[in-house]
């Protein structure tokens, strides 16, 4: 190392009188002697342990599994032909409508919310999350690089809105007819509302202008739309645009290939203040959104909701088996325990 | 002066047309330090700065390197691309540069190209601020050292000037006074000293106290006054710079062109000491970094923990898992992408509309993979560790007790990243001298005429020393210490500081050269500290009462003495005045007085011829007696000590007009005012003050009187070479026989009764090691008699003794009786741990004498075999002794030494001692610290060649498996029967004892295995005479052929190289400088400390580190694995459900800080249980906590936790409408619980901070959270974290789903640990049980456990090592060493204490040894050992036949035969 007698120099012990001690202050945490709650593995907080979190996810999971149970739901997957038409991509405007008929065998009270469901649309595929602009659907028109392929057409025109998410909006209309003595009655359904506030208040946002379409002027709609964006929702000024709720909805990418995304509310109005009562109804769908490219289905799903979620069972099945995982342990060990007992090891106690 | 100038030019022409280029091509390079020395590749010139050779001076030592040191690696400038530089060498930093620029390919990118710089540069930042943290240090130290101030020659001035060390360039002249450091390497030119020699300390070298000789350069020896540097014309060459200490070599050309050789007895190093010598005055020949101190300094030594090297390994592993979860990702996305046969919607296609093939895209994949799951490779993980080390480097630092009182110094930790390797020891090597004792050698027991004197009262001393005195020696202490301040004060701001320096001034005009800050500071102890050897514990002797007695008697009777009375008084009053006499004469002590300018008291000196002929001897014993009757002081000490404290300071009073200085006038005042009450107590003190008195009186005539050119003697300072030698003189002291002055020819003693005596030395026959003993011959002014005292090693003392040649039979009884008795008592001493002398004495008449001298004058002028002709003159006149008595001198262990030893030891620690002490004295103090048991069995290792070593060492391996493979078929069998873990059997251990001539050969490759093998056997390994080379060599020896951990402890420059070598050093911050504390990794005061260094902080930073490195790896496994599982849901296509913000954020922000408190504070057993229960350090030095398994269990946990932490939330959500960021934030958050809580798990103390780390860590991250998900809604352009937290913290299923998820995951850890601690439990934990325990149970519990170990850990030792064995005790242990030596013929020896003689009889011995061996040649060998034997089958290794011969030829030669004897061949 360095020389070495400097160094007894520099370490030699300072002045007499000025010198403060090196004596290292004789506190607690310096001596690593702070007050410590050490968690001791003794019988009584194991077999605790074990038996109160047995009882406590046993408990939670019946709850869940209770509630899950009045979920009521249905799924609907029809519409072949239309779904054949559309495999062939240079029939991608001809339009095609289709029916379906289903009988709901009970009442689905309270409210009920539809979904379009996709199967293997892999909406969180890399790339294709990434391909969008927030800016630009904040209304400001900056750094749409993300976008990329979906940025601009050849001649320069950008796209409104950009991107890989909004270009395969899904696009079918589906509505819903209750078939009610012989008549049939369109359902009502509400279709704003459906979105979270924030997006709708906060995170999109119309270019400012006195009209939509002017604001809109000089972009064009994304190749795979049928409408500009201007044109969503020509009946209500509020669900336009990029504020409108269908656009919202979907522009929030789904974690899974398999999944839903709320379409409607049922408007709890007249014949079904109380949910949608038992009979026969009719989906007709205007098919639009091809889904054999992909080898994927699409569904519409009726369901209602309870405090935990959906029709969705395992959260309470994965309590319950958790709960009982626990309590059972909690006996092995006690077992162990009784017999090991005798045998007096060092420190049992 | 044209003369020279012509000179030089001719020397520097022929250098130059010599090595021409090169010479022409560095006169005119800019670059000093690379040009000088390639001129100076062979030779160097030095030509000293002085007015008339300037011309030569600038042209020859400019280019020179001078004395400025930089030992920084950074400068202000170069510190960032410089550190940049050396931080891009670890290859993890390089890793993560990749993945920066890697990320920064458009095609693979994964996150934002900033988000992935983060960590590095965060990294990055940290290490480089603590890399310059440690470099400012460095400079600080550099700047210290470079403006201390020294004395230099100007030539402007004509005169020394204080200059910084910084500016002393070659060819400068310096001038240094006592105690000052030598600030380069220079040629001693001048010394104050009338011999021209100059005394230097060389400790912070070479790690030896002793004084070394220093000659000044031949032909300016003479000069009487001090050397003139403006006449100094000559010019000085010599070899180039190189790091030889022991070699120097170079002429002086005077202008005459006469050449003078200069030796290495000519240079004083750099960084040595002056002492004694008022002023010497030298040339500086190399400077700076060129000095062989600095060249020594092969730099610092880049330690790299085991720990680190594994988990550098595991991080290898970490790689492979990671390459394969790539491969998955990669193959898995081409397959994936492969099932579509058309472009879908969410597969983007490539800017030319056409999607990239398959496979194309699955190797992009690859590394996009790469980039997502980067934090497998846990970047934090370095960083962490580097703070959590900073952390345990902080509290060691902080723990109480290593604080030393006494020298105010607490542990100092100069490595940062070595402290969980304390933790791992499984070798330590210790040194000797300073580190296992005190380095302070004290007179303690003798024993005179077979009488023991036990001296009660000095052990009391002794004793009181630890508590009372020590006080005292604080405060000589301290002012050591504020003077070294001083000077490094003065150095410190190269402005020198007025005061000291006026007195400094002050002093030198006067011409008594003290050092300023001890005078003035008022102390009876005026001489603590700075003369080797002389603490107060060691010059202090308190008398034994009834040795003093006795010695009273003496006193009267020798009063009426005449000068054949001796015979008159009784023998064992001659044993005594003997005794003592041998104490003060048999010696090569060098007296001097302090606060004086001359040092050495120095006598008229009668016959400098040496004594040649029988007349001679004659005339010059008249000579003797003559003045020594006229020259008695008896008179005067009488009179003066009647008035003697007045005396005194009158006395001083002289003195002190003399100096004129006011400061010194109270100085002395003081020194004398305690010596009056101090008078009773220390008897000699009174003496002294009588000696200046006669001294005064006798001022003006001194040139014939007895003390010539002395002045007031306050204390005499013995200056010995060995601190044996200085107790002895100065237990001598306190008997009143004072050594009062030494030179070539004539030593005075003066002894209370009889006067001051002056023999007239004769002769010396120095120590060395063959012999192990040396003598003086002297003529006893008494009785006109030569007479012989010889000191020496009991071993080869008590078979030199003679009957009395004209004593009756009574007195040969007498003699036999003395002889038994002394034996029975330096036994005794030996089992104490003294070091034990034996005096003995021969009178020779004249006859015998003068025949003698005509040998020894053949000897010592015969050219031929010269050595060995002294050699054997000297065993012809060492004879028919009579042995007076012995000494016991204790090296006093330092305190809890053998406790310390013995706790390491139960820690599985093997414990080495290297030291460069004699055999007997290493051997003595290994069983006082119980490295060594009594009834352990040594075998000592002595022989001189490779061969017979190899014979040796096959022979003890043999043996002891044979003893071992013996005891084991027996216990086993006893085993079967009894079956109770009771059956303690005393263990058959070993302890090897090795010196360094054999250790030379043990050391060559052909039989380091076998040696190692033999030392694992051995339980105790003593190295003597172990060279410092010898040392490292042995310790990486060591450490790469056993891959143990190693640990060298030491307090030497000796011990430097082995410190450096090892895993870990230690150095102790003892006496010895500061060389191997600051070669060391952590310098310690004490060696006791290093028990609680070892066993609780070296078992805490281990434990804590591997805990929070496997936490990590299981940390980074875990969360990273949640984005992998991912990827089988999105195509593997490399999206990441968390926002990457909170994805880096989480290992840097949310999850750092915990373990990284666990790392620094976790404490599995309390330090109480750790220091009563050495047993558990084996669980860190095996790396319990650290296997392999436990690495792999820890991931597959990491599996398992981060599969449940996944599919929980995805089979919640699935087929639901959620988002991907709304999917990730409950897995993201659930995460966070159960890496937080699966800390919580594995802490083993949970204090206040730990609570405060944790739940600040989950409210920190909810903060963010919320507080990113209200603002953020367009900062992250591909994630959309926006409001994503505030809306789950309103849903219940969030809740329920992060529990659930939490409780899944940690319950299998939860009952893992359980089980372990119910069921198998660790000794840790059975431990850690121990803390609970109410004080009385506990101590309790702790017996039961050590009782219970001592049956475990054998076995546990018997089954690593299959050395040791657990054998009954039915075997005895004479059968054992039998069957270890069956038939060993070699000069292997056996020692065993407890005075038994102990001969390793073999088979076949007798009958071979035959008569041709003579008797006393098997007697002088050794006492306690076996006998010598010749062998017919080692008849080939002739190596050592020639030694034996002559032994057998001789029949007296005491040479202790180390090969062995083959003329019976």
């Amino acid at each position: 190392m360095l020389v070495s007698w400097s160094a007894s120099e520099g370490f030699a012990p300072q002045e007499a009188e000025a010198r403060p001690s090196r004596c290292p202050d004789n506190s607690a945490f310096k001596q690593q002697r702070l007050p410590a709650w050490k968690p001791q593995l003794t019988i009584a907080t194991v077999l605790s342990t074990f038996f109160l979190t047995g009882a406590f996810c046993l408990s939670v999971g019946i709850c869940l599994i209770l509630s899950a149970n009045s979920v009521r739901e249905i799924q609907v997957y029809k519409c072949s032909d239309c779904s054949k038409l559309r495999e062939n991509s240079y029939n991608w405007n001809i339009e095609c409508l289709c029916s379906v008929d289903f009988k709901l065998k009970e009442d689905m009270l309270g409210d009920v919310f539809m979904y379009y469901g996709l199967q293997n649309f892999y909406q969180n595929h890399r790339r294709y999350v990434i391909s969008r602009s927030d800016a630009q659907l904040l209304g400001r028109d900056v750094n749409r690089s993300y976008c990329a392929p979906f940025t601009t057409y050849n001649n320069g025109t950008p796209m409104a809105p950009c991107g890989a998410i909004a270009n395969s909006m899904f696009n079918d209309t589906i509505d819903l007819f209750y078939n009610f003595n012989s008549s049939v009655i369109q359902v009502p359904l509400l279709k704003t509302g459906n979105s979270w506030w924030t997006d709708k208040n906060v995170k999109f946002r119309n270019p400012q202008s006195h009209n939509l379409s002017s604001a809109f002027a000089g972009t064009a709609r994304p190749p795979y739309w049928q409408k500009p964006v201007y044109l969503l929702d020509e009946e209500d000024e509020r669900n336009n645009g990029y504020i409108n709720d269908d656009f919202i909805i979907w522009m929030r990418v789904s974690a899974f290939a398999t999944f839903r995304n709320l379409y409607r509310r049922i408007s709890r109005k007249r014949h079904f203040a109380d949910g949608l009562p038992a009979g026969n109804y009719t989906f007709h769908i205007s098919y639009n959104f091809p889904v054999t490219k992909f080898k994927g289905k699409k569904y519409v799903i009726l369901s209602t909701m309870v405090w935990s979620g959906g029709s969705n069972p395992f959260l309470g099945i994965a309590y319950v088996v958790c709960g009982a995982a626990a309590t059972l342990t909690g006996f092995i060990i006690t077992a162990i325990h009784l017999k090991l007992r005798k045998k007096k090891t060092y420190f049992q106690k | 002066m044209a003369d020279p100038i012509r000179w030089a030019r001719y020397r520097w022409q022929r250098l130059i047309s010599t090595e021409g280029r090169e010479v022409s091509s560095s006169s005119n390079s800019s670059s000093k330090r690379y040009q000088s020395s390639k001129t100076a590749s062979k030779h160097r010139i030095v030509i000293p700065c002085l007015g008339h050779f300037k011309e030569e001076y600038e042209k020859v030592s400019k280019l020179y390197m001078n004395n400025k040191i930089r030992t920084t690696k950074y400068t202000l400038l170069n510190f960032i691309p410089r550190n940049l530089f050396e931080q891009f060498h670890r290859v993890a930093n390089l890793y993560f540069l990749f993945l920066v620029v890697l990320n920064w390919v458009p095609l693979v990118e994964a996150f934002q190209k900033e988000i992935t710089m983060l960590p590095l540069v965060v990294v990055l930042t940290i290490i480089a601020v603590k890399d310059g943290l440690e470099d400012y240090s460095k400079y600080k130290l550099d700047k210290q050292i470079n403006n201390l101030l020294t004395k230099v020659y100007s030539r402007k001035e004509k005169k020394y000037i204080d200059e910084c060390w910084k500016n002393v360039s070659v060819g400068d002249f310096i001038r240094l006074s006592r105690n000052e450091i030598i600030p380069a390497d220079m040629v001693l030119l001048y010394s104050s000293d009338l011999d021209g020699i100059c005394y230097i300390e060389t400790a912070s070298l070479d790690g030896e106290t002793n004084l070394k000789q220093r000659q000044v350069v031949r032909g300016y020896s003479e000069q009487v006054s001090e050397i003139d540097p403006e006449k100094f014309s000559s010019r000085i060459e010599c070899e180039s710079p190189n790091n030889d200490l022991s070699r120097f070599r170079g002429f002086v050309e005077h202008s005459n062109k006469d050449r003078v050789g200069l030796s290495k007895e000519n240079l004083l190093l750099r960084g040595c000491t002056v002492r004694n010598t008022e002023a010497v005055v030298g040339i500086v020949v190399y400077a700076g970094h060129e000095t062989k101190a600095m060249l020594n300094n092969s730099g610092p030594h880049y330690k790299r923990s085991k720990l680190e090297r594994k988990v550098n390994s595991d991080i290898l592993w970490c790689v492979l898992l990671l390459i394969l979860m790539c491969l998955t990702g990669a193959v898995g996305h081409g397959i994936w992408l492969s099932r579509y046969s058309e472009i879908p919607f969410f597969n983007i296609p490539g800017p030319d509309g056409k999607l990239i093939p398959p496979a194309l895209a699955g190797f992009n994949m690859f590394w996009t993979m790469i980039i997502l799951l980067q934090v497998l490779i846990p970047i934090s993980l370095y960083v962490s560790i580097e703070i959590v080390k900073l952390g345990q480097i902080y509290l060691i630092q902080n723990d109480i007790d290593f604080y030393h009182e006494k020298t105010d110094s607490t542990i100092q930790c100069r490595s940062l990243n070595i402290a969980e390797d304390l933790g791992q020891i499984q070798y330590i090597f210790s040194d000797k001298t300073g580190t296992l004792t005190e380095n302070k050698m004290v007179f303690r027991r003798c024993s005179i005429a077979g009488q023991e004197y036990c001296h009660e009262e000095n052990a009391k001393r002794l004793e009181s020393y630890q508590e009372m005195d020590s006080e005292d020696e604080d405060s000589a202490d301290a002012q050591y210490a504020s003077l070294n301040h001083m000077s490094k004060r003065r150095g410190h701001n190269c402005r020198a500081v007025n005061e000291s320096l006026k007195k400094k001034s002050l002093d030198q005009l006067s011409g008594s050269y003290p050092v300023a800050g001890r005078e003035n500071s008022a102390s009876d102890v005026p001489h603590a500290g700075h003369v080797a050897f002389s603490s107060r514990i060691e010059t202090d002797v308190v008398p034994d009462t009834q040795l003093l007695e006795k010695f009273s008697q003496i006193s009267s009777h020798s009063y009426q003495q005449s000068e054949d009375a001796v015979s008159k008084l009784s023998l064992e009053t001659t044993y005594i005045i003997d005794f003592f006499l041998a104490l003060a004469i048999c010696n090569t002590v060098v007296v001097s007085v302090p606060n004086q300018p001359r040092q050495k008291m120095r006598h008229s000196s009668l016959g400098r011829m040496p004594i040649k002929s029988l007349e001679e001897i004659r005339q010059m014993f008249q000579r003797l007696s003559v003045r020594r009757l006229s020259s008695s002081p008896l008179p005067s000490i009488k009179e003066s000590s009647s008035e003697s404290p007045n005396s005194f300071v009158s006395k001083l009073s002289i003195f002190k007009m003399k100096l004129a200085s006011p400061a010194l006038d109270g100085a002395a005042q003081r020194a004398a005012e305690p010596h009056n009450p101090d008078s009773p107590e220390n008897p000699q003190l009174s003496e002294e003050l009588d000696m200046v008195n006669v001294a005064a009186g006798s001022e003006h005539h001194s040139a014939g009187s007895s003390v010539k050119g002395s002045s007031p003697l306050s204390k005499l300072c013995y200056e010995a070479e060995s601190p044996d030698e200085a107790a002895l003189v100065h237990a001598a002291r306190a008997y009143k026989c004072v050594l009062q002055s030494r030179t070539p020819d004539q030593v005075t003693v003066d002894f209370t009764g009889l006067g001051s005596l002056t023999f007239q030395l004769l002769h010396i026959l120095p120590f060395d090691s063959v012999r192990k003993r040396m003598s003086v011959v002297v003529r006893h002014p008494v009785s006109n008699k030569v007479v012989v005292y010889t000191k020496g090693a009991d071993s080869v003392m008590m078979d030199l003794l003679g009957t009395a040649s004209e004593g009756t039979k009574n007195s040969e009884m007498e003699q036999k009786k003395i002889k038994e008795r002394t034996q029975k008592h330096l036994d005794d001493y030996a089992r104490r741990g003294l070091r034990t002398l034996c005096i003995a004495k021969k009178v020779m008449s004249n006859e015998e004498y003068t025949e003698w001298l005509n040998h020894h004058f053949l000897a010592e002028t015969s050219i031929d075999n010269r050595e060995e002709l002294l050699l054997e003159s000297a065993i012809r006149l060492e004879t028919k002794l009579t042995l007076l008595g012995a000494t016991g001198i204790e090296d006093r262990l330092q305190d809890g030494v053998p406790d310390t030893i013995q706790a390491l030891r139960k820690a599985g620690i093997k414990i080495w001692m290297l030291t460069g002490d004699k055999r007997e004295t290493a051997v003595n103090i290994a069983y006082a610290c119980k490295l060594l048991e009594p009834d352990d069995k040594i075998f000592t290792l002595k022989s001189q060649s490779r061969d017979v070593c190899a014979l040796v060492m096959n022979k003890i391996l043999e043996g002891i498996q044979k003893n071992t493979s013996a005891k084991k078929t027996k216990s086993q069998k006893l085993g079967n029967v009894s079956a109770s873990p009771t059956t303690q059997a005393p263990a058959f251990s070993a302890g090897l004892v090795i010196d360094g001539k054999t250790l030379e050969h043990v050391l060559h490759d052909s039989l380091q295995n076998i040696f190692l093998d033999l030392t694992e056997k051995c339980r105790a390994v003593v190295c003597c005479q172990a060279t410092p080379l010898q040392k490292s060599v042995l310790v990486r020896l060591v450490r790469n052929k056993l891959k143990a951990m190693t640990l060298a402890i030491g307090d030497g420059a000796n011990d430097v190289s082995m410190i450096q070598v090892a895993d870990t050093g230690v150095g102790i911050l003892g006496q010895e400088g500061m060389q191997a504390v600051m070669a060391s990794d952590f310098a310690i005061s004490q060696f006791r400390h290093l028990r609680k260094l070892l066993l609780v902080h070296g078992h805490w930073c281990y434990t804590r580190l591997t805990n929070m490195v496997l936490y990590f790896f299981y940390k980074n496994v875990a969360y990273v694995n949640l984005l992998f599982w991912y990827q089988f849901f999105c195509g593997f296509s490399g999206t990441s459900m968390t926002d990457y913000w909170i994805l880096i954020l989480f290992n840097l922000l949310f999850t750092s800080v915990p373990p990284i408190v666990y790392g620094v504070l976790d404490k599995d057993v309390s330090a109480e249980i750790l220091m009563q229960i050495p047993q558990l350090y084996v669980m860190s030095q095996k790396s319990v906590a650290y296997l392999p398994s436990t690495f792999w269990i820890t991931l597959l946990d990491a599996f398992y936790q981060s599969l449940v932490c996944f599919f929980v939330p995805y089979f919640t959500y699935y087929g639901s409408d959620i988002d991907i960021f709304s999917f990730g934030n409950p897995i993201n958050t659930a995460a966070l619980f159960i890496i937080l809580l699966h800390l919580l798990i594995e802490c083993k103390s949970v204090t206040w901070i730990h609570a405060v780390v944790i739940v600040g860590s989950i409210l920190f991250y909810f903060v963010f959270t919320l507080a990113f998900g209200a603002t953020c809604k367009t900062h992250n352009p591909p994630s959309n974290p926006y409001w994503i937290m505030e809306r789950h913290m309103t849903d219940p299923v969030f809740y329920l789903v992060c529990l659930l998820t939490t409780c899944v995951a940690l319950l299998p850890r939860y009952l893992l640990r359980v089980l372990q601690g119910t069921l198998f439990p660790s000794p840790v934990m059975r431990a850690k049980h121990l803390d609970k325990l109410i004080p009385e149970e506990q101590r309790e519990a702790i017996k039961r456990w050590k009782d219970d170990c001592v049956v475990n850990c054998r076995m546990e030792f018997q089954v690593t090592s299959g050395s040791s064995s657990s054998a009954t005790g039915a075997v005895s242990e004479e059968e054992s060493i039998a069957s270890v030596l069956p038939t060993s013929k070699t000069p292997l020896q056996f020692c065993s204490r407890g005075g038994l003689v102990e001969e390793v009889s073999l088979s076949d011995i007798q009958d071979e040894s035959g008569n041709t061996n003579s008797l006393s040649s098997e007697r002088t060998v050794f006492l306690n050992l076996s006998k010598e034997t010749n062998s017919d089958s080692y008849g080939s290794s002739n190596c050592c036949a020639k030694v034996s011969q002559r032994t057998s030829e001789e029949g007296k030669s005491a040479i202790s035969l180390a090969g062995l004897n083959t003329e019976q061949v």
